[in-house]
C-alpha cells in the first residue's frame, strides 16, 4: 500500500480509480477525465495536491541560502507572498526539482517541491542548508488543494467569510497570503485562474467537502496532466530530470545569470552549455486523427528529438505534445506512429490559456 | 466485478462477440476493457467490404492514456461498422455492449465460435490479472 492523503476515503467515496503515483495512492479521475478536464476550463474543478512536500526556511541566511540553491533569484522577490517559479540544479546544471518559492521576508520563505522527488529533495537540501545559518522545516501537518477554473473565485466565497475573502480580493497571480488557518496562492498547474491552498492536514477534508456541495468537481490526475500539458507546463521525471537542464527544458526564463556574481549551484555548467548551444523543449500540434504519445521520434530540420509528453487535448479537439528536437526547427516536422511517419506543426509549448487555444 | 453478459462470447485480448443468428456476428469491447483504457477519443474501424482472419489487428481504440489495438475473434468479412463511434468515441465508455459496438463480421466458418471464452472463462482470465 502507498502513502495516503488525507483525503484518501473522500476520494473512494467521490468514485475515485485510485493509481499509484510515485508511492502514493491517487485519484486517476473519478469517472471520465475528459469531463474533469472540461470542468476546470469551464467552470471549476479541485485537485487534491497533498502528496506535494511544502518545506519553509527560515533564519538569518535564508535569502542568501536559496540564491545559492535555485536557479532564479529570490531577490527578485519584494513584496511580502510573491511566488516565483524555479529550480534546485545539480552541479551538471541537471534539474534535481522544479518548484515554487513563496517570499515571506528576507529570513522566512516557504518552498512547494514535487512528491516523486520528496527524499532526494529533503536531502539535497539538508546537505547544501548545512554551510548556511537556517532552518528547514517539512510541513508534513499541512495538506493543500488546488481550486482551478474560471469561476475559482466565485467557488472560493462559498467556503471562506466575506472578511476573509476580502484579504485576497484582486490579489495579483503568483502572491501567497496568509489568511486565517489556509495558505491561500494565486498559482495553479493548469492555465486557469485559481488557487493552491495550504490546509492543516486535520481540516482538509471538511474544506474538500464544502467544495463539492458547492458543486466544484473532484478532478484527478488524468485531468491534471492534459491541463497542464495544454497549459506548456513540464512535469518533472518525464519532460525534465537530473539529466536535463533548464536551458534544455523551456525553463530558461527561470534561470537569473543576472547579476553575474551570484554564484547558484548548477550556474557554470550551463553557462558553458549556453556557449555550446544545446537542445530545446517546442511544441507540437497534429490536426490528423491519431495521439501523440510519449517515446515518439520526432525528424526535425536540424535533426532527431523526441516526444517528452504527449496527450490528446480535450479543449482544442486534437493532439498536441512537447518534444525535445535540437536547436534548429522549422514550421513542421514527422512523428514516427505505429510505424508511420506523419506531419506535424512546430509551435511553442504552450496551446491553451484561459479556456482559449493560443494557436 | 465489471459487467460481463453471459450471452456474449469473449476473447482474451478483450472484445466480445454476439451472435446476431443470421451468421453476422457483433463484436466490440468489454466494459473492463474500456476501464483500462479510460476515456476513449478516436476509433479507428476497418473499412466495410475488409476480409479478416482471426487475430488481425483489424482496428485500433485511441484513448487519453493509449492506443489499443482491436483484433478480429473470427474470420470473415466487415459488413458494418459503427460510423457514430466517428463523432461520439465516448459511447464505448459509456455503452460498451451496447451502442459502443464497432463492427460486424460476416463468419466464415461460425464454427470458430467454439475457440471463444464464455462469460465465466473470460471472468476467470480476468482473475488472473
Amino acid at each position: 500500500m502507498g502513502s495516503k492523503t488525507p483525503l484518501y476515503d473522500a476520494h473512494v467515496k467521490a468514485g475515485a480509480k485510485m493509481v499509484d503515483f510515485h508511492g502514493w495512492d491517487m485519484p486517476l479521475n473519478y469517472g471520465s477525465q475528459i469531463e474533469e478536464h472540461h470542468a476546470v476550463r469551464r467552470d471549476c474543478g479541485v485537485f487534491d495536491v497533498s502528496h506535494m512536500t511544502i518545506v519553509d526556511v527560515d533564519g538569518p541566511q535564508a535569502q542568501a541560502f536559496l540564491r545559492y540553491l535555485l536557479a532564479n533569484d529570490v531577490a527578485k522577490l519584494k513584496t511580502e507572498g510573491k511566488a516565483q517559479y524555479t529550480s534546485m540544479l545539480n552541479e551538471n546544471g541537471g534539474v534535481i526539482d522544479d518548484l515554487i518559492v513563496y517570499h515571506f521576508s528576507d529570513t522566512s520563505y516557504r518552498m512547494v517541491v514535487n512528491s516523486a522527488t520528496r527524499d532526494r529533495d529533503l536531502a539535497w537540501i539538508e546537505k547544501n542548508a548545512a554551510d548556511f545559518d537556517v532552518t528547514t522545516n517539512e510541513r508534513d501537518d499541512m495538506g493543500m488543494l488546488a481550486l482551478q477554473g474560471p469561476n475559482a473565485a466565485e467557488k472560493i466565497q462559498q467556503v471562506i467569510s466575506a472578511d476573509q475573502y476580502a484579504e485576497i480580493d484582486g490579489m495579483k497571480p503568483f502572491v501567497g497570503k496568509q489568511v486565517g488557518d489556509f495558505f491561500i496562492a494565486t498559482t495553479g498547474y493548469t492555465g486557469e485562474k485559481g488557487y493552491e491552498i495550504v490546509v492543516p492536514a486535520d481540516q482538509l477534508e471538511s474544506l474538500w467537502d464544502q467544495l463539492l456541495k458547492a458543486k466544484v468537481a473532484p478532478c484527478g490526475l488524468g485531468a491534471r496532466d492534459t491541463l497542464r500539458l495544454e497549459a506548456g507546463m513540464n512535469l518533472y521525471g518525464q519532460d525534465m530530470d537530473e539529466k536535463i537542464t533548464p536551458l534544455e527544458a523551456n525553463m530558461g526564463w527561470s534561470v537569473a545569470f543576472e547579476p553575474a556574481d551570484r554564484d547558484f549551484i548548477g550556474r557554470k555548467a550551463l553557462e558553458t552549455l549556453k556557449q555550446q548551444g544545446h537542445h530545446k523543449l517546442v511544441g507540437l500540434v497534429m490536426e490528423a486523427k491519431g495521439v501523440l504519445r510519449h517515446g515518439q521520434k520526432v525528424t526535425i530540420e536540424g535533426g532527431e528529438g523526441i516526444i517528452t509528453s504527449g496527450t490528446f487535448s480535450p479543449t482544442l479537439g486534437f493532439s498536441v505534445a512537447m518534444a525535445r528536437v535540437p536547436a534548429t526547427v522549422g514550421d513542421t516536422a514527422e512523428v514516427e506512429m505505429r510505424k508511420k511517419q506523419v506531419p506535424v506543426k512546430v509551435v511553442k509549448p504552450g496551446f491553451v490559456r484561459n479556456g482559449q487555444s493560443v494557436l | 466485478m465489471s459487467n460481463i453478459p453471459a450471452d456474449l462470447k469473449y476473447a482474451s485480448t478483450h472484445e466480445w462477440v454476439r451472435d446476431e443468428g443470421d451468421g453476422t456476428f457483433t463484436i466490440g469491447i468489454t466494459e473492463h476493457a474500456q476501464d483500462l483504457l479510460g476515456d476513449m477519443v478516436f476509433v479507428e474501424l476497418p473499412d466495410v467490404g475488409d476480409k479478416v482472419e482471426t487475430g488481425d489487428d483489424i482496428a485500433v481504440a485511441e484513448s487519453v492514456k493509449a492506443a489499443s489495438d482491436i483484433y478480429a475473434p473470427i474470420s470473415g468479412e466487415v459488413v458494418a461498422v459503427n460510423e457514430e463511434l466517428e463523432d461520439s468515441p465516448e459511447t464505448v465508455n459509456n455503452d460498451p455492449f451496447g451502442d459502443g459496438w464497432l463492427f460486424k463480421i460476416k463468419a466464415e466458418d461460425s464454427s470458430e465460435l467454439q475457440n471463444l471464452l464464455d462469460a465465466d472463462a473470460y471472468e476467470a482470465t480476468l482473475d488472473e490479472d
